[in-house]
């Protein structure tokens, strides 16, 4: 027998700290925290954002309603009140964290191109092409040099 | 809010010439609205004592706020419910935010575990439990061990079904 080798999964545990995006509901589409699990359904979350247009109401939601992200607030307390949550935020600096991941730079890249006019859409689609254009021509000087 | 609402319901004997200051009766019912919450302290007191609603008056009824609502908390529920067959007292456990919520948690699994109705449980005592160590129950047992967490291994999200066909198959992976 092959020794076998174990390791611990990859997966994103629902665990006290955890960032999560609330997906659904009123705060569709922000940020927040993981600050107690309730069951094997449900946590408390808490989203303590500085801005109020980003900021979750500490709140009961299903883990049905939740996307985990990689970011963890790994020193949370459990069951810790607003101040606190708010505190290790600032201090992980989640937002600016977040702003950075290449999914939130697609969800804005997303929102943005769905609010868009036909015209700009248009201008979308020439502004593609062109940059298309230039990686093709650079690729074939690249094949030629190289057929050479 | 909820559908249940914790009430505080006084009421007594209507007062007569023999007993000009007849006793208090003081309940905590949890009721949908008011009318109801009226109509389950006068069912209730007169399986208790001999007063009815004709011979008897509410005195005061006021809704009791969560003191915290916004604090995870276990609670230990002990009913009276009649079965098909039989009455029967139970004690269960639930881990919610508010006695309400937990009230409410306990009426639905009882209708789910036992079929049973508003009209068939009585609610004894609702009581928090503070400490671990009074939790009986396996089902919250397992909820309190330190450093508690789980993956979401197999996630079926809404948006796929959405459509009648679909390019390819849904990720489940998570």
């Amino acid at each position: 027998m092959g020794d076998a080798e174990i390791k611990a999964s990859y997966w994103r545990l629902v665990e006290i700290g955890r960032i999560v995006l609330v997906h659904g509901g009123p705060s569709d589409g922000k940020l927040a925290t993981i600050v107690e699990i309730i069951d094997h359904k449900r946590a408390l979350i808490d989203g303590p954002s500085t801005s109020t247009k980003t900021a979750v109401p500490r709140q009961s939601i299903a883990l049905a309603q939740l996307i985990l992200t990689p970011l963890v607030l790994a020193q949370l307390p459990r069951g810790s009140r607003t101040g606190v949550v708010k505190a290790q935020w600032e201090k992980a600096g989640i937002e600016a964290k977040w702003q950075e991941s290449a999914w939130a730079k697609k969800r804005t890249q997303k929102e943005k191109r769905r609010a868009l006019t036909d015209f700009e859409r248009f201008k979308v689609m020439r502004l593609r092409k062109q940059a298309r254009f230039e990686v093709r021509k650079s690729m074939a000087k690249v094949k030629t040099a190289a057929a050479k | 809010m909820g559908r249940l609402t914790e009430y505080q319901v006084i009421g007594r004997h209507l007062p007569s010439e023999a007993t000009p200051a007849p006793k208090l009766y003081r309940m905590r019912i949890f009721a949908p609205n008011t009318v109801v919450a009226k109509s389950r302290f006068w069912y209730f007191l007169m399986k208790l004592r001999k007063v009815k609603k004709a011979n008897g008056e509410i005195v005061s009824l006021n809704v009791i706020h969560e003191k915290r609502p916004m604090k995870v908390k276990n609670f230990g529920i002990w009913i009276r419910y009649d079965s098909r067959s039989g009455t029967h007292n139970m004690y269960k456990e639930y881990r919610e935010m508010s006695r309400t919520d937990a009230v409410e948690a306990l009426y639905q699994d009882m209708a789910a575990r036992h079929r049973s109705r508003f009209r068939s449980i009585h609610i004894l005592k609702v009581v928090e439990l503070e400490k671990t160590e009074d939790v009986k129950r396996p089902y919250i047992k397992q909820l309190l061990t330190k450093d508690l967490k789980f993956p979401l291994p197999h996630r079926v999200s809404k948006v796929s079904g959405t459509k009648i066909f679909a390019p390819k198959r849904p990720s489940t992976f998570y």
